[in-house]
């Protein structure tokens, strides 16, 4: 399972367990420079794991993990965090801060001067299309789409070498969420950066991704174009997975 | 600690180095701390009297420590609770040991200030009664006893014992009772103290003691041995009262502070002026000034304390909440204080502080750490792991994420926190009166000691409307400090 050029995380049979139970792996996963990658799988199977331990937030108990061609060590975890934005399951927007403090929160502590925020902030509202106005509201007076734009908003601040969302479409009603899925594939056609992406929606995995890693009980299933997972799924839980999206209304 | 705690109070109000006169917290302590105070003044000396600090072991120990440099006391309570091995009738042997803890005493004032029995003077002077023996005549006399005198081993059955005494109708009854039935005729002798005001008021005789039976209480004032050396002419003056009261006189002032509802001060001043010829100012403050000071003292002990508890309440709130081990002792600790009674708290903090603001706010302090830092915990706590994991991921360090995210949002829980503190402290504050701190609690003592609903409501209502305030003060810093999207309800 190795990519063909080069990687901006690899994962060599990395195991997380919680309290014995194996929460993830062991897997081995590479995840390329550049493309949109979608982790798929249904509940529980160890997505929002995966990206966590790609963020440093855990650390795995077995195997070998590289993030941006460094190893993740106590020592260098935050400042790789900052070269990797995440939008965790649930936004994470803080609600003492308007949208614009949460998005400028990481530049002003590292003391980027105003003007300098201002323009990011603004340029990042264009990019994720969210009006100008909206920035000096407080996260609970957006809706649940538009906090979502926030949050991306956040995660790319610092322009990040990479991006992990993990479920961000997860609770928006189909309008917004099929308008945000739009946004969100131009802004990563336009930035062209490394993406990994959770899902457990077929279709919008099929929306995203170049590549897709279709996860079970910890362990990668099969990995690919989705169309190869369609035409040759390697085992049945493949198949069934697909299926039971085929027959979904 | 302590260090500090003066340093802010002296901000608020240092003297130059006066004499300081420390009087008990009853009214004849009050007036006789008053009279020497003034004397002392009138000598030339900066002096300042601190009412009503407390009780005997309050004063004993400040005037030993040097927080005062003298007060009134009994010869009787010197040889029973002060000085072992001494008898109250030995005033040489008495002065012996106290030279050996380093504090001088005057000649008697000239009152002895102890158990007696007294009757009706209509009564007393038909029949023709003077002493306690006298009392032999009168097999059919009803006595009202209060029942401490009734129950004390040197109390009644002593006292029958030692003058044969025939009365059969001795009954038990509250001291305020046993006043009303006196003058109802019910009983015709109770017991009291020879300087109680009701003597006068209610014109009693007090029967002398002929065979001594009573302990002795003289009043003296008592003084540090090194006051001569730094105030002669206050050591002088202290001195020269000894003699100069006799009973009659003592029952006229308390009579008149208690009944009369003048002021210890004026009470003193104006027997100093006709008796010894010792002017000397009494400050007139109004109603106004007083309740301004009082504001002034609570408001100090207050902040004080609260600053310092959250500067250290919260630090240890967070790290309680970061390391639940220690989280578990410092909430115990916090917890296990907040269970000492406040008055022991205080009485127990004297030793270590002194007397004074000191203590009261060491043990305000005390109080207000648990609020806080419970409410610490409990806001960082409830922050949802989403947020905290949120902060993590953006590759904070703990310090800032502590500071720009956690902190935040546990901030209206820390407010509660203090807010709940603060007003625990304005009322507690009430109690720094009883270690000499002041404050509202002053007025309060000086009331119920009067038993003056007024006087008791100069302190009472301050204390309620400031605490009040403080509730709307709190409610306007979290208006301004919390975001609405933290506030309660949105
Ligand atoms: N902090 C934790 N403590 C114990 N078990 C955990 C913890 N986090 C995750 N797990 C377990 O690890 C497994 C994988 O969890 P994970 O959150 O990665 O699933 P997921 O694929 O993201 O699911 P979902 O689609 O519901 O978000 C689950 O069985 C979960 O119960
Ligand atoms: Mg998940």
């Amino acid at each position: 399972m190795t990519a063909h050029g080069p990687t901006a995380a690899s994962l060599v049979g990395v195991m997380k367990r919680y309290g014995g139970a194996v929460a993830l792996g062991p897997i081995d996963l590479d995840v390329p420079v550049g493309r949109t990658t979608v982790l798929l799988g249904p509940s529980g199977c160890g997505k929002s794991t995966l990206l966590r331990l790609i963020n440093g937030l855990i650390a795995p108990d077995e195997g070998t993990l590289r993030v941006l061609g460094e190893g993740v060590t106590p020592a260098s975890v935050e400042a790789l965090r900052r070269r990797v934005g995440y939008v965790i399951q649930e936004g994470g927007l803080f609600p003492h801060l308007s949208a614009r403090q949460n998005v400028a929160l990481l530049p002003r502590w590292l003391r980027w001067e105003t003007p300098r925020i201002d323009a990011r902030v603004a340029e990042l509202a264009a990019l994720a299309r969210l009006p100008e106005a909206l920035l000096d509201r407080h996260p609970g007076e957006l809706s649940g789409g538009q906090r979502q734009r926030v949050a991306l908003m956040r995660a790319l601040a610092l322009d990040p070498e990479m991006l992990l969302l993990d479920e961000p479409l997860g609770a928006l009603d189909p309008m917004v969420r099929a308008e945000l899925q739009r946004d969100l594939r131009e802004v990563f056609r336009t930035l062209g950066k490394t993406v990994v992406l959770v899902t457990h929606d077929l279709r919008e995995a099929r929306h995203f991704g170049d590549l897709v890693v279709l996860l079970r009980d910890g362990r990668v299933v099969q990995r690919g174009p989705l169309s190869a997972l369609e035409s040759a799924p390697s085992e049945g839980f493949v198949r069934d997975f697909l299926d039971a999206w085929r027959e979904a209304p | 600690m302590r260090g500090a705690v003066l340093l802010a109070l002296c901000a608020l109000g240092c003297a130059p180095k006066a004499v300081r006169v420390g009087s008990k917290n009853f009214t004849e302590g009050v007036i006789l701390g008053e009279v020497a105070a003034r004397a002392c003044a009138a000598g030339g000396a900066v002096t300042e009297h601190r009412r009503q600090l407390g009780g005997t072991a309050v004063l004993w120990r400040a005037l030993r420590s040097g927080e005062i440099d003298a007060y009134p006391e009994y010869t009787g309570t010197l040889a029973s609770e002060l000085l072992r091995g001494v008898d109250a009738r030995d005033l040489r042997g008495m002065r012996r040991a106290l030279a050996r803890e380093g504090v001088a005493m005057t000649a008697p004032l000239g009152f002895n200030n102890t158990y007696a029995i007294g009757v009706p003077e209509a009564l007393a002077s038909a029949r023709g009664l003077r002493t306690l023996s006298d009392l032999q005549r009168e097999p059919g006399l009803a006595l009202g006893l209060s029942h401490e005198f009734l129950d004390r081993a040197d109390g009644w059955a002593g006292l029958r014992a030692r003058y044969g005494l025939p009365q059969r109708d001795v009954r038990g009854m509250d001291h305020d009772l046993a006043y009303r039935a006196l003058s109802s005729g019910a009983i015709q002798a109770t017991d009291l103290y020879t300087t109680d005001a009701e003597i006068a008021w209610h014109r009693l005789r007090v029967l002398s003691d002929d065979r001594e039976y009573f302990p002795e209480y003289s009043a003296v004032l008592l003084y540090r041995a090194d006051l001569p050396r730094r105030s002669p002419s206050c050591a002088r003056a202290l001195e020269s009262l000894g003699g100069s009261l006799d009973a009659a006189t003592m029952i006229d002032l308390n009579d008149q502070v208690k009944r009369r509802r003048r002021t210890e001060s004026s009470v003193a001043a104006a027997w100093l002026e006709a008796h010894r010829g010792l002017r000397s100012a009494v400050a007139s403050e109004g109603r106004a000034e007083r309740v301004w000071q009082r504001t002034r003292e609570h408001l100090a002990m207050v902040l004080s304390s609260l600053l310092a508890a959250v500067l250290c309440a919260v630090p240890l709130g967070v790290a309680a909440a970061k390391r639940p081990r220690l989280g578990t002792l410092v909430l115990g600790a916090a917890g296990v204080l907040q269970t000492v009674p406040s008055l022991a708290l205080l009485v127990l903090l004297i030793p270590l502080l002194g007397i004074g603001a000191a203590p009261a706010v060491a043990a305000l302090f005390l109080y207000s750490l648990l609020p806080i830092v419970q409410n610490t915990v409990a806001g960082l706590r409830g922050i949802s792991p989403a947020l905290r994991e949120s902060a993590e991921a953006l590759g904070l360090p703990p310090f800032a994420r502590l500071r720009l995210v956690e902190l935040p949002l546990a901030l209206p829980s820390i407010l509660a926190g203090v807010k709940t503190a603060a007003v625990i402290n304005v009322g507690t504050a009430t109690l720094g009166a009883m270690v000499g701190a002041g404050g509202y609690g002053q007025p309060i003592l000086r009331g119920i000691r009067l038993d003056s609903t007024s006087t008791i409501m100069e302190g009472a209502l301050p204390a309620a409307a400031l605490a009040l305030l403080t509730q709307a003060l709190f409610a306007c810093i979290e208006r301004v400090a919390v975001p609405r999207s933290l506030r309660g309800g949105r």
